[in-house]
């Protein structure tokens, strides 16, 4: 285990003890709520799992870095972000699949590009997004999202 | 809201089967290429511990949050505030952990018809879209503290830069 992963075990260990001595009937309930959660999200851990191991055992980092690596340019990035916008998986799960891309052959602004559009675009909830704050700010702030995802991505690709 | 909760069950059980089929195409696949399956599972099984050593904490914190931080308390900080302090609790309540982007729509809502700025509500669903705080931690772990660090700067400066921005294009019109 490494240290972020151990900080971050620490502090809920912390946390669920503060919780307990404060209120026994809210920390159980909060239990409850991580449990649930994390059993919705347990299938989706597997798939990409499984998919990570796909594609780093099948697709060779010279073919990863030809679409989405340094060479790609701007076109890769693009192609990148776009996914990430259509993509719908838990931001948590989209670091270990940026990661294992990272490290095959993608460059650093195609990942940043990912997990940015990803976590910031949501095109299915798009609809729910409309329907409370209206058609023009959830539109100009998805698309806008979109344009700041490409310029972070740049941005660190040239200073990373 | 019961309308979200619907859609959520029976996310439930389609995951399931996408993970079913996943499982399918990548036994056949093992099957015809079996000299891959080595690589295969030696990277699945990394990720495997690495996930597993990380995200039930992740999900400890935030049902601690969901429990201990009240609802409302966003509208109490943003509905009123401006300027440079709007700006910094729109940034700060958007990254305690309380669940996916969708929860955040109705709270935006209810902002907004309280008055609240517009680049205040903008630059809050952004910061809950992505600078969360177990997200920050997961990206830490798999990308390490400089990728982390230089994204979550840059998003913070170009999140900023769009909620004032779209505010302007709203109020011109």
């Amino acid at each position: 285990m490494n240290c972020t992963a151990l900080i971050i075990n620490i502090m809920a260990i912390f946390g669920l003890l503060i919780a307990f001595a404060k209120d026994k009937d809210k920390a159980i309930q909060s239990l409850k709520i991580a449990g649930k959660s994390f059993i919705r999200m347990l299938p989706m851990i597997f798939i990409i799992i499984i998919i990570i191991g796909l594609l780093l055992g099948f697709v060779p980092p010279e073919q990863i870095s030809r679409f989405i690596g340094e060479q790609s340019g701007i076109k890769g990035v693009l192609l990148v972000g776009v996914v990430g916008a259509l993509m719908h998986i838990p931001a948590l799960l989209s670091f270990p699949l940026a990661a294992s891309l990272l490290y095959n052959g993608a460059s650093i602004s195609a990942v940043a590009a990912f997990i940015t559009t990803l976590t910031m675009i949501g095109t299915i909830t798009l609809p729910l997004e409309i329907k409370e704050l209206g058609k023009k700010m959830a539109i100009l702030r998805n698309g806008l999202s979109f344009v700041i995802a490409i310029i972070i991505a740049l941005v660190m690709g040239a200073i990373l | 809201m019961r309308k979200d909760r619907k859609q959520q069950k029976r996310k439930i059980p389609r995951d399931w089967i996408l993970l079913g089929l996943v499982l399918i195409i990548s036994i056949v696949l093992l099957l015809i290429f079996p000299d891959r399956k080595e690589a295969v599972t030696t990277v699945s099984w990394k990720y495997f511990i690495e996930m597993i050593s990380i995200l039930p904490a992740v999900m400890v914190l935030l049902g601690l949050f969901t429990v201990w931080v009240p609802k409302d308390i966003v509208v109490k900080y943003l509905g009123s505030a401006s300027g440079l302090k709007g700006i910094f609790f729109a940034i700060a309540l958007g990254t305690l952990p309380t669940g996916p982007l969708y929860i955040a729509f109705p709270i935006a809502a209810a902002l907004l018809k309280k008055g609240a700025k517009i680049s205040n509500i903008i630059i809050f669903l952004s910061s809950w879209a992505c600078i969360k705080i177990p997200q920050e931690m997961v990206e830490l772990q798999f990308l390490g503290s400089k990728f982390m660090v230089v994204r979550l700067v840059l998003t913070i400066v170009f999140v900023i830069i769009m909620g004032i921005f779209i505010e302007k294009i709203i109020e011109m019109n």
